[in-house]
């Protein structure tokens, strides 16, 4: 037993040092690192961690596993439940989660649940000594839409049970908000390249550059003989702020500015997408999105601005990022507003803002922000990046005659996931609007267990 | 997957290339369009569909090799492969009641004319068709449009072929001689766009008009390809690429559409370097 009050620490690269490249800020446990670490779980009888994961890993086992130095076992204990450990290991909010259940958090910090999975899952990749082979068929055949996290989960899981499964992607390549909206200091793309490898080889099938609702319909793949789809098609509309200036070259969403930096690599020189002027950067928004734009921004050589209405404590991004961002050099301007972009021949020059009060809480139970009077200032700029939240993208739903949505463009669904269509099934960001990755793989999962359910009865 | 099966040299730096696209050809209506990459790290190139042929599995594309990534585009051969096309994207032309029409097709824009000015000729459509070119070099689908439709002005800036002038002269005289239509497409360069909606306004005909916004993911996704519509913002890729002519704001998607020129420059040199190695 470890009676340290404090996790184990995770080396990180230098702030300094790292600012100027993509290579991931956060390396990793040692084997060592790692069972010191796990040697700290108290293995409480009620497990109280497992109450706090949305896919129910079993964390006691895989974490006395590795203080074992069982490492294989623990990966195949994880991914019992987690069809992407190592993305989840690195991106999932654990101190919200599982590790906010921890006993040991009681007095001190939780055991570090998200690095041991880290550690687990990337050993088992680096080695592939597990990959897994398909288990033999049961004859019915599943469609999932969208190859984010809560299609390729759903796929992941129905294919473990014997199914037949195919993801439709519309990009060229899977993996949806962990390609092009993490950007790779985060998650490196290999990672994700590998946990998806790893679902082929399981025997799910992917079909890129097809998008749903206008290649096919939910019709036309009952006729081609899918028995059940499960819909992961995610909130990818980004919102703007409709202030005068917003159309202006140089004011892109987040969504927009991740793309071309994560996905088509357009820093990259063997890489044809351009990439726009950075020199001084203006990001607008709170979430993990707006750290993830900022810090990209930085690593191009951009002088970052974070503009935030509310104050730090309110802002909706992890803790962690937020801390990374500040080291990284990004400048936080809390409690200020955007009221117009400025503009010169068309172009951004600089954004005019206000500064905010806090005032009484809203229903979202933060203090609702109000402007301050006569604090108008104007900062330069000659990039302005919205991150201001998504919403569930129209293409499909608006094609599908009879699928009910709710007012905010979301599918409505049961608790399993089944949607006011006949073996039609939705998780994930299409249906609670723009959340988490591990909450979609949660939907993605109780959705298959409820695909299987039907078609197996 | 994604093989060229046909490529014609149209004019000089007009191509057209036909490419197996099942997926897209099953479905594909006039007005919508494709993204391709035509290589694994290249740039999401959207283009609006010419033809497509449900039987073979084929989409036609025409194009101007005019920066890196068309002359890419261009150097391909039959019987090599795109990297990526998908689609059919973007809303279908609403062609529906449609029985007299003027459709005006500006250079380029002639290639996404023209399969509107077929559709409505199928539907039985009486069509005036003014197709506008710089000079007599540029011109192309001559026949092709002369076919569907019931009479063809050809307009060069120039006057090396057809009439001299622009195609909003052709079309400002018919209005004066008194032919009222149904509806009106235009498609072309914004600016001509812009002046055709200028005048159809005053005559108070509908004009349907098809924005060629840059796009990355041409299905909804990055906002790249906004525009403003009615004071509204809507997204060429999903909302469009056609919307009602006399609610774009047209002077702030000339601006828009310039957004990337200074990296374009920058990026087509190193493209024309890749493009010339090729060569």
């Amino acid at each position: 037993m470890n009676n340290a009050k404090n996790k184990t620490p995770m080396a990180t690269l230098d702030p300094k040092m790292r600012c100027t490249h993509f290579e991931e800020v956060a390396l990793g446990y040692t084997e060592e690192e790692a069972r010191a670490e796990a040697a700290r779980c108290l293995h409480c009888a009620h497990k109280p961690c497992v109450s706090g994961c949305p896919v129910g890993v079993d964390i006691p086992s895989f974490i006395e596993q590795i203080a074992q130095g069982e490492v294989d076992k623990a990966y195949l204990t994880i991914t019992q439940t987690n069809a992407l450990p190592a993305v989840c290991g690195r991106v999932c909010p654990q101190e919200k989660q599982c590790e906010s259940r921890c006993v040991r958090a009681i007095k001190g910090e939780s055991v570090a649940i998200g690095r041991l999975e880290r550690f687990a899952a990337d050993r088992a990749l680096s080695e592939r000594s597990s990959a897994p082979t398909p288990p033999p068929s049961n004859g019915h055949r599943v469609a999932v839409i969208g190859a984010g996290p809560a299609g390729l989960t759903c796929a992941g899981t129905l294919a473990a049970s014997g199914f037949d499964v195919t993801v439709f992607e519309s990009l060229h390549v899977p993996g949806g908000v962990l390609m092009y909206g993490i950007p790779a200091f985060r998650l490196p793309k290999p990672i994700v390249s590998a946990e998806i490898q790893r679902l082929t080889d399981l025997g799910v099938k992917l079909v890129t550059n097809a998008v749903a609702g206008n290649a096919f319909t939910l019709d036309s793949l009952f006729t081609e003989g899918f028995e059940a789809v499960f819909i992961g098609t995610g909130a990818g509309l980004p919102a703007f702020a409709s202030i005068p200036g917003e159309s202006l070259c140089g004011v892109l969403s987040a969504n927009e500015f991740l793309t071309r930096v994560n996905l088509m690599h357009a820093a990259e020189e063997s890489y044809d997408t351009p990439l726009p002027n950075t020199a001084d950067t203006v990001v607008v928004g709170g979430g993990n999105v707006a750290m993830d734009a900022a810090r990209c921004a930085r690593r191009l050589g951009a002088n970052v601005t974070l503009l935030y209405r509310r104050t730090r404590a309110e802002m909706p991004a992890r803790a962690e990022e937020i801390e990374h961002a500040l080291e990284e050099g990004i400048r936080l301007r809390e409690l200020a507003a955007p009221l117009e972009v400025l503009g010169e021949n068309g172009t951004v020059r600089g954004i005019r803002c206000t500064e905010m009060e806090l005032t009484e809480p809203d229903e979202s139970g933060r203090r609702r922000p109000i402007p301050k009077e006569n604090s108008e200032f104007v900062l330069k700029a000659d990039c302005v990046i919205m991150a201001l939240g998504t919403s569930p993208n129209p293409l499909l739903t608006s094609r599908t005659p009879g699928l009910v949505l709710n007012a905010r463009g979301c599918i409505q669904t049961d608790e399993n996931g089944a949607t006011s269509l006949p073996h039609i099934y939705a998780g994930g960001d299409a249906v609670t609007g723009a959340a988490t990755v591990i909450q979609a793989m949660g939907a993605g999962r109780q959705a298959a267990h409820a695909i299987e359910k039907e078609l197996l009865k | 997957m994604y093989t060229l099966t046909k490529r014609i040299q149209l004019n000089e730096n007009t191509v057209l290339i036909s490419v197996k696209a099942p997926l897209v050809a099953a479905r594909c209506l006039p007005g919508q369009f494709v993204v391709l990459m035509v290589h694994e790290k290249g740039e999401r190139i959207p283009l609006t569909v010419a033809d497509y042929d449900r039987e073979q599995g084929t989409v036609s594309m025409i194009f101007q090799s005019v920066g890196g990534s068309t002359r890419l585009l261009a150097q391909k051969k039959c019987g090599e492969d795109l990297f990526a096309v998908v689609g059919p994207l973007g809303k279908p032309s609403d062609l529906q009641g449609i029985q007299k029409a003027a459709v005006i097709g500006g250079g380029l824009g002639c290639a996404i004319a023209y399969p509107v000015a077929r559709a409505l000729h199928e539907q039985g459509c009486e069509t005036e068709l003014i197709a506008g070119f710089r000079s007599r070099e540029q011109v192309i689908l001559l026949e092709e449009m002369a076919a569907v439709s019931k009479h063809l002005t050809l307009m060069t800036d120039d006057g090396s072929m057809g009439e001299k002038g622009f195609v909003t002269d052709a079309l400002r005289r018919l209005l004066e001689q008194g032919e009222r239509f149904d509806a009106v497409y235009a498609v072309g360069p914004l600016p001509m766009m812009k002046f055709v909606c200028r005048l159809t306004e005053s005559y108070g005909i509908p004009t349907v008009v098809s924005m060629n916004s840059i796009m990355i993911d041409g299905t909804g996704m990055c906002g790249c390809c906004r525009l403003t519509v009615g004071g509204k913002i809507r997204f060429a890729c999903v909302d469009g690429p056609e919307f009602d002519g006399h609610a774009v704001d047209f002077d702030e998607a000339i601006a828009r559409n310039t957004a990337y020129r200074a990296q374009e420059r920058e990026a087509d040199c190193r493209l024309l370097r890749k493009a010339e190695e090729h060569e």
